[in-house]
């Protein structure tokens, strides 16, 4: 059973079902983030096209349920009116569709730079990208995992992950250049990997909103644009 | 419990409540129970049925005493002055403290003599200075405009809103200085409801207002500061915006989220 509040059940058994049936639509779109980050770059590896534009067809699914999350969110809100640890949840959802929705679309953004990619000869073979989608897809994985066990350490860990994603990128963009400073001729390859890795990147941003947002969720305590969750107050 | 909770320095409190205790027939119905309430704020009491909200609102100006087997342990301060003791009279100790109750209940008489009746009593005779204070009492319940043609009209005629808004006005018309309201609201429908709420807000400009509600929505409506009342017992009380988003006790949440058996 998933919970992510407090393990008491609701009075009203209608509104203990409402929430129930949210936190699962949340758990599905999360799993179809998780979904087109791994089949995008496994495209990207084994150079296929139908896995890319399968992957595509997953954002539409994203897309689906965000709409109904939010449709759900606004249903509960205006007829249950809810406070305190349902309140919190309630708002928390509906700013965690919005950054697994982002999620989806910068998976569509890197398969059309694969199947661009995919009519060119491969310019490398690929060792950090791979490092990197797994750093990022772990996060969003634990992300999930903290918002459903309401475990602020573990979304913690996520944040202060998110350094590993950006060394990532710094190191694949230097590397990419040297590509391109070496033979002009790479540069269209290039760069449209250096677009991927720049995905991946935000993908990890987006992961670290997704433990930002499970911390506020818990405690009631807002860390953005702080970094960590400060012991004052 | 203190309401200084969060640290940070609070308006003075009107009511210091310390160690208070009712209890009916040798039952302890609540307590003990230390409150400050702020002036010129509301404070809302919440909580389920027999918590001893209303018990504890009616302790606050010595209304319990009229209930035989009544015992009430413990202090209320009102400016620092306490209200039970020997040689406090109870009945000037109600004119500083009025009450509003849940069903509005106006005397059987016109809508200007339900105003005038605490005035007169109060020994207040002059014709000129009654018209006076009816009229500001009314204007002050937001109910002048509607009744000023038929001030002479029985005040069993008014809406229910009305009458609850006269009951308001009655309160009023001998000055206190804080107004309690058990369930001010709870029989009208949402229009007078809504009503009652500017109200209280207006109110809560001159007077000190202590409300007990069953509508949690009205506590986060109307109320500065909510004390949470569960078995005879205060939980919480803290900030209304606190209570109602980050509330610190586990009780007060499951009651508020609506968790409670």
């Amino acid at each position: 059973m998933i919970r992510a509040n407090t393990s008491r059940e609701h009075t009203n058994r209608e509104y203990e079902q409402e929430l129930r049936k949210l936190r699962e639509l949340l758990l599905l779109m999360g799993a179809k983030a998780e979904e087109i980050i791994n089949g995008s770059i496994r495209a990207l590896i084994d150079r296929d096209s139908a896995l890319a534009e399968q992957m595509i067809a997953v954002d539409r699914k994203i897309n689906q349920l965000e709409i109904a999350i939010d449709e759900l969110c606004m249903q509960v809100l205006a007829r249950r009116q809810p406070v305190a640890s349902d309140l919190r949840f309630l708002t928390t959802a509906l700013k965690l569709v919005t950054d697994l929705e982002r999620i989806g679309d910068l998976g569509v953004n890197i398969c059309e730079r694969v199947l661009e990619l995919n009519g060119e000869p491969p310019l490398k073979p690929y060792i950090d990208l791979p490092n990197m989608t797994q750093e990022v897809q772990e996060m969003l994985h634990e992300a999930l995992d903290a918002f459903v066990a309401a475990d602020v350490e573990r979304a913690q860990r996520v944040i202060a992950r998110d350094k590993n994603v950006d060394a990532y990128y710094t190191q694949i963009f230097r590397e990419l250049l040297t590509y391109m400073m070496e033979d002009p001729r790479n540069i269209f390859r290039a760069t449209r990997l250096q677009s991927i890795a720049k995905y991946l990147e935000r993908i990890g941003d987006h992961a670290t909103n997704l433990g930002e947002l499970v911390i506020f969720m818990v405690k009631g305590k807002d860390i953005r644009h702080a970094g960590k969750l400060s012991d004052s107050g | 419990m203190s309401a200084n909770s969060n640290g940070k320095a609070e308006p003075a409190p009107k009511l210091i409540v310390r160690d208070l205790t009712v209890s009916y027939d040798g039952k302890k119905a609540v307590g003990p129970v230390s409150l400050d309430i702020v002036g010129q704020h509301v404070t809302a009491l919440i909580g389920p049925s027999g918590c001893g909200k209303s018990t504890f609102l009616r302790s606050l100006n010595r209304m319990n005493e009229l209930i035989p087997g009544c015992r009430v342990a413990g202090s209320v301060l009102l400016d620092d002055a306490p209200i039970y003791g020997p040689g406090i009279d109870p009945v000037a100790v109600r004119r500083r403290i009025g009450m509003v109750f849940q069903r509005s209940n106006p005397f059987p008489k016109s809508i200007q003599e339900n105003v005038a009746y605490g005035l007169r009593i109060g020994g207040i005779d002059n014709p000129q200075e009654i018209a006076g204070r009816v009229e500001l009492a009314l204007t002050q319940a937001a109910l002048w405009v509607e009744v000023r043609d038929r001030l002479n009209d029985s005040a069993l005629g008014l809406s229910g809103g009305q009458q609850q808004r006269l009951c308001i006005a009655r309160a009023l018309a001998v000055e206190p200085e804080v107004l309690l309201m058990d369930e001010p609201a709870s029989a009208l429908d949402p229009i007078a409801t809504a009503h009652i709420e500017e109200l209280i807000n207006e109110l809560s400009e001159s007077y000190t207002v202590v409300i007990v509600t069953h509508n949690m929505q009205q506590a986060a409506r109307v109320a500065d500061y909510t004390a949470f009342f569960y078995l005879g017992e205060l939980v919480e009380f803290d900030r209304t915006d606190v209570i109602f988003t980050k509330p610190s006790n586990s009780r007060t949440e499951d009651y508020i989220t609506g968790r409670f058996g």
